[in-house]
């Protein structure tokens, strides 16, 4: 069945609906709300013990909710046939038998969701692990092989869905890079992706809408812009070099606009247009013009998660001032 | 975004669950496909030809008689012992070393796949019964060859369906107290507790009070299946057999699968 949301905007695929997870008296996850769509990448983001793993285990019926419901393609997990040929899921690559060599792990699954053992070495090939290594136990894994090992498993039956807890987790950065690839591709063919992280660098060039969350609630979601649009309260700030920044200051403080030294270069609360714009019409040579909003999305995470957050910055050293 | 529209519903329409053979075949593969596993396997069943080779020199050498049921008993020691551990590492390796969230997470069904494990468990018995069966015959002609003595084979039949309930005890109340404790070092230890300390002390209270001897039978698993051993069971040592496996095996199976149905797996 194939349908569009009467808005004509894509429909959610994974639906959370007022899911709330209680220990006791300790509440893991606040009544949280949120869809994934298919064809898209979604990250769920926040530190360590917001709750992303809470709310994914109960995604896939390893953890009952204590409130709230969660369904994918309309359906409660339990209730998905041989699910793993459905949904494809990472909740920790080091939840294997440490004694099973990667290829007997990937076997297993294989055989559980009735795949032919040729999909193993396809999955193997995909996630680059050679044949040697894959004849090695898990015991003698890096962590970065374990997420390979998991991210195969995970998609091994070919599932339309993909639920992945910090994947990038481990791996090198070329290993992101290469992840982050893939799953843009799956996603790109239809494919719904859900994925955390505790890193926004992490998430940010991948995921089409992120949701944030702190202390077992969301505190943000939205696409990059949109988040960064509220993180800098619609004003824009521009990073600029010139040749001469001192004549490029002046003529930019002409135009009433506001400028601040910052490193090398000017900080301008303005779009990189005008400040383009100005530079060209006082033919001033620039070397570097760029959005300066970036820091901008790092504060607005660190800001609306502080609560949970263990170390506090210190005032002066907000990440947007670290140089690059 | 390079996609227009979506589905927004999962199509399982051509997608039947997992087959409980599949899930029993899987689960008969995890028991053997890592070292410790393949190991014990070895191990039970080297342990069960070297005692029969020691026996074997025995008997000869003492110039013994002994019957099949002898032989059949001499196995039940590296058998009773071994074959239960693997009945509590079938279940607690999940938890353990944490595979239960991927085995759940393929087949949701907790009770599906505690099933399937029971089962494979049933069938390493039966497998465990035909090697002992075979073993034994195969002890019991070589003492008539060497000795020169006749063979006596009892009901081999029968006999063979008593050892098959013996095998099937210890693995399904190994399996049962690990699924209760969901720990392998802790059902391990609980299950010779109960297999070598606790028949001692049955047996103590029973020689200090009247009142315990005619008790005992119900309540020790291990003592009614004394019968089995020897081939002597009768009559309502049947039923004793009975209420204190329901004990011992049923009792601590069904909480077990209960507690795996509502534990968080993590």
């Amino acid at each position: 069945m194939w349908s569009v949301g009467r808005d004509g905007s894509l429909v959610a695929m994974i639906k959370v609906e007022g899911l709330t997870r209680a220990y006791g008296s300790f509440i893991a996850v606040d009544d949280i709300t949120f869809e994934c769509r298919a064809g898209t990448v979604t990250g769920f983001l926040g530190p360590n013990g917001a709750g992303k793993t809470t709310t994914m285990r109960v995604m896939v019926g390893l953890t009952p909710p204590t409130r709230g419901d969660v369904t994918i393609g309309g359906l409660h997990y339990k209730d998905i046939p041989n699910p793993g040929r459905h949904v494809g899921v990472l909740l920790d690559a080091s939840a294997q038998h440490a004694g099973r060599t990667g290829r007997e792990v990937l076997e297993i699954g294989a055989r559980t969701m009735g795949l032919p053992s040729g999909r193993v070495d396809e999955m193997l090939e995909l996630v680059s692990l050679d044949a040697r290594e894959s004849k090695r136990r898990v015991r003698n894994y890096s962590l970065g092989m374990r997420q390979r090992l998991g991210i195969a498993h995970a998609l091994l039956g070919e599932p339309t869905v993909l639920i992945l807890d910090e994947p990038a987790n481990g791996l090198d950065p070329a290993g992101i890079r290469w992840m982050r690839g893939l799953l843009q591709g799956y996603a790109d063919r239809g494919g719904t992706v859900f994925l955390s992280s505790h890193l926004l660098h992490e998430v940010e060039q991948i995921a089409d809408e992120m949701i944030l969350i702190g202390n077992g609630r969301i505190v943000a979601r939205g696409t990059r812009d949109e988040l960064l649009r509220d993180a800098t309260g619609g004003v824009s700030t521009t990073l600029v070099t010139a040749l001469d920044n001192q004549q490029l200051a002046e003529a930019l403080t002409d135009k009433g606009l506001v400028v601040h030294t910052a490193g090398e270069g000017l900080r301008v609360t303005a779009e990189p247009v005008d400040v383009g714009r100005v530079a060209a019409d006082h033919q001033i040579v620039l070397t570097d013009l760029r959005a300066g909003n970036e820091g901008g999305l790092e504060d607005l995470f660190l800001e609306l998660t502080a609560d949970t957050q263990r170390d506090v910055l210190p005032n002066e050293v907000t990440a947007s001032e670290v140089p690059a | 975004m390079s996609v227009t529209t979506a589905p927004t519903t999962l199509d399982v329409s051509h997608t039947s669950s997992v087959p409980f053979a599949r899930l029993v075949a899987v689960e008969l593969r995890k028991l053997a496909d890592t070292r410790a596993g393949r190991w014990l396997l070895i191990a039970i069943a080297a342990l069960t030809l070297l005692v029969l080779i020691i026996q074997l020199s025995v008997v000869l050498g003492q110039g013994l008689h002994p019957k099949y049921v002898d032989f059949l008993q001499g196995m039940n020691t590296p058998m009773g012992i071994l074959l239960p551990v693997l009945g509590v590492l079938t279940v607690t390796s999940e938890w353990s070393q944490r595979t239960a969230m991927v085995t759940f997470t393929l087949e949701p069904s907790r009770v599906r796949v505690v099933a399937a494990k029971f089962v494979s468990i049933l069938l390493i018995s039966v497998v465990a019964l035909v090697v002992g069966v075979l073993l034994g015959a195969l002890a019991n002609t070589m003492y008539g060859a060497f000795s020169g003595h006749t063979v006596v084979w009892g009901s081999p039949v029968k006999l063979g369906f008593y050892y098959l309930l013996l095998y099937i005890f210890g693995m399904a109340t190994g399996f049962a107290f690990g699924a209760l404790f969901l720990n392998s070092p802790a059902g391990i230890v609980i299950y010779f507790v109960y297999s070598f300390v606790l028949p001692t002390i049955f047996g103590i209270a029973a020689a200090l009070m009247n009142w315990f001897e005619s008790l005992q039978p119900w309540i020790d698993f291990n003592f009614s299946q004394s019968g089995l051993i020897d081939g002597t069971i009768a009559g309502n040592e049947w039923a004793k057999l009975a209420v204190s496996g329901i004990l011992w095996l049923v009792l601590p199976l069904a909480i077990g699968v209960w507690r795996i149905r509502r534990a968080e797996v993590k």
